[in-house]
């Protein structure tokens, strides 16, 4: 315990986004903890509305404008939260960056590319006009833009989806973060674009030596790109764990439903959307366990008690009042 | 280039506009009841000036002809005599456009003066006192009529405390900033809740996009967000409104100049329409129709300087 904690770069803990609407408490994050390593990546799945989006954006103080955020956040030691939009200006695209899921609208549609990846060098570096220009170029030729030097004066719409996303790649990158939050970043773009990007993602993270949280729909990425995994569902982690152990041996319900949403004759990156039912409504959720609806293996316990994040093994951690028997399916 | 064609086709589109002008304009003194060349004199015109002026209009030949007459007269400066002024109507024109020209740029200047900072602070204080006390404000402005406001202004600062002239026009420049800072001030008035509203929620959507949002994450300081990410964007659909409005500013300083007495197109309107001076109400209308296409034609340039989807596509 103690050495992992050493080792962590961002400790999250007890994080709770809640946002206000028509007087009602939403509360899009509910008490969530995980730890991050230096280079390690670490997945973050779980259905549309999960809060995957509201965690990340948390972290970096972007979420407080609309809700409160509560926990700590430590990052080398300090906690961001208690940090002000000023103080985290020398944080925010330096050392931790984050690319947004949607490539189309996360772009200024009326500056040029160029502008919008040397605004970042400006903020971060001592770098000269020429030099960061010159940087610039560099990165975007790290992201796979072709004739990169020709398109630093074209402007968002003149490059297609998967391209955008490249962009915001290389903004994230430029001051060479130690961790870096990637909202979905393959989602919108189609198959074989969406490889090539997590294939870049992952070897300008080995040689940058940078951590990633990859938020995913997608089992399928999470086997072959993390090392852990957390699974999220309506606001909270359910499950945590090495790759290997949570997808040989899911201990929540809800994981397992993923899982085996994710059919082996067909290749990876095929969304899973399969568990039967819908998430509760984020202001209503249940008393007891918010999976309970659409649980399979439900008891009395369930609805009455919520069964809290638990370490049940090697560094496997699951909410589920019966963790030991709901992967058996799969390991059997 | 792409901007350059942009141009001339924007140019292009202008021309259908003034045709339509051009026939409501025709139309009018033809529909009067009677004979359009009475209608076109003096009242004291002897019948051989009666007889000059059909021959002019060539209102012995068909409408068509008569109406291509109206057009090669008009297209070579001569839009006739004014009744009320015993002078060529481009003459007349002529001298009055600068006066309503400085003031109704001066009102534009004036109320994006106005609005636009306080439009900011409104936004990013959304809700808050601020904000709330910015809106009760401009909604108090734009729910009083435009002459009567001018009228307050009138009595108390220029008649009772005698800080501003009560009408006229200046020679030099800084006099006519002096001169017309009531009336401009009395327009801009209006113009300026319109401004401030527009400007305050495309502040407020824009602050909320992810355009803005990454720029956040980026780590770029709050002047550098809100003066390139956040303005520029809001800017668009305040220019488009603001283009639009010159409808209403124009007919607010028709209004304002006839309280202010200041000597320009609105005031001469209102002149030429109480003494039925036909053909300067007719050279009016069109000067009106060019200068709100003008305007248009302008904002769109702004617009696609502002926004390279709109120059580039
Ligand atoms: N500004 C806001 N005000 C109120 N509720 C919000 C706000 N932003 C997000 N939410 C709610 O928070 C919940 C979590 O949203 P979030 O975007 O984190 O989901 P997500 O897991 O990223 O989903 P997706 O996979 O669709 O991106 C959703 O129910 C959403 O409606
Ligand atoms: S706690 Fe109960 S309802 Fe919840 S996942 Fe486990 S078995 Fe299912
Ligand atoms: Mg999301």
């Amino acid at each position: 315990m103690m050495t992992s904690q050493n080792k962590s770069l961002l400790q999250v803990r007890d994080l709770t986004t809640t946002f206000y609407r028509n007087g009602r408490a939403l509360r899009a994050v509910d008490g969530i903890s995980f730890d991050v390593h230096a280079g390690e990546v670490l997945g973050l799945v779980g259905e549309s509305g999960s809060g995957k989006s509201i965690s990340l954006r948390s972290i970096i103080g972007l979420a407080r404008d609309y809700g409160t955020v509560e926990g700590n956040v430590y990052w080398k030691g300090e906690d961001l939260l208690t940090r002000t939009d000023k103080q985290l200006q020398c944080v925010r695209g330096s050392q931790i960056s984050m690319i947004f899921q949607e490539p189309m609208t996360s772009l200024n549609p009326l500056l040029t590319v160029g502008l919008q990846i040397e605004e970042n060098l400006k903020a971060h570096t001592d770098l000269d006009r020429p030099a960061r220009k010159a940087r610039a170029i560099e990165l975007l030729d790290t992201v796979g833009i072709p004739g990169a030097s020709s398109r630093l004066r074209d402007f968002p719409h003149q490059f297609s989806g998967g391209m955008r996303q490249r962009v915001m790649i290389a903004i994230a990158l430029a001051s060479c973060p130690e961790l870096l939050l990637a909202d979905e970043p393959t989602t919108a773009l189609d198959v074989t674009i969406q490889d090539q990007i997590l294939q870049l993602l992952l070897s300008l993270a080995k040689n940058l030596n940078m951590a990633i949280v990859l938020v995913t729909h997608d089992l399928g990425v999470v086997a072959q790109t993390c090392d852990r995994v957390a699974v999220m569902y309506a606001g909270r982690l359910v499950e945590t764990g090495s790759v290997r152990d949570v997808l040989k041996r899911p201990r929540h319900p809800y994981t397992l439903g993923l899982l085996k949403s994710v059919p082996e004759s067909v290749p990876p990156r095929t969304p899973l959307y399969s568990v039967p039912g819908t998430p509760p409504a984020l202001d209503a959720l249940p008393k007891g366990c918010a999976f309970a609806p659409r649980c399979h293996m439900v008891e009395d316990i369930c609805l009455g008690n919520r069964p809290p994040l638990s370490e049940i093994g090697e560094q496997i951690s699951s909410a589920c009042h019966f963790p030991e028997v709901a992967g058996e399916e799969v390991s059997a | 280039m792409s901007s350059l064609s942009y141009l001339v086709s924007r140019l292009m589109q202008i021309i259908p506009t003034f045709l339509l002008v051009m026939v409501v304009i025709f139309l009018l003194v033809r529909m009067l009841p009677g004979d359009p060349a009475i209608a076109m004199a003096d009242a004291k015109a002897t019948e051989a000036q009666l007889e000059l002026i059909r021959q002019k209009l060539g209102l012995n030949e068909p409408l068509v002809m008569q109406f291509l007459y109206f057009v090669k007269n008009t297209l070579s400066g001569d839009m006739g005599t004014s009744i009320l002024l015993k002078a060529p109507v481009l003459e007349v024109i002529a001298e009055r456009i600068p006066v309503t020209a400085f003031l109704t740029l001066y009102a534009v200047c004036l109320s994006i003066l106005i609005a636009g900072p306080l439009a900011f602070v409104a936004a990013l204080n959304k809700n808050g006192g601020l904000d709330i006390a910015i809106r009760t404000g401009f909604q108090i402005g734009l729910s009083t009529p435009v002459f009567y406001i001018g009228l307050l202004l009138l009595t108390f600062l220029a008649a009772s405390l005698g800080l501003f002239p009560v009408g006229g026009y200046g020679a030099t420049f800084l006099q006519r900033l002096h001169h017309l800072i009531l009336p401009a001030l009395t327009v801009a008035l209006y113009t300026s809740a319109i401004i401030m509203r527009n400007l305050r929620s495309a502040v407020i959507e824009v602050l909320d996009a992810d355009y803005v949002q990454f720029a956040r994450s980026k780590g770029l300081s709050r002047s550098v967000i809100l003066g390139r990410h956040v303005l520029r964007n809001a800017m668009i659909s305040t220019v488009t409104l603001l283009g639009l409005s010159i409808g209403a500013l124009m007919s607010g300083t028709l209004v304002t100049e006839t309280v202010f007495a200041v000597p320009g197109l609105g005031r001469l309107m209102l002149e030429a329409i109480f003494a039925r001076d036909y053909p300067l109400i007719q050279g009016l209308t069109l000067t009106f129709a060019v200068m709100v296409s003008l305007v248009f034609l302008f904002t769109d340039m702004v617009q696609a300087w502002l926004d390279p989807r709109l120059r580039l596509s």
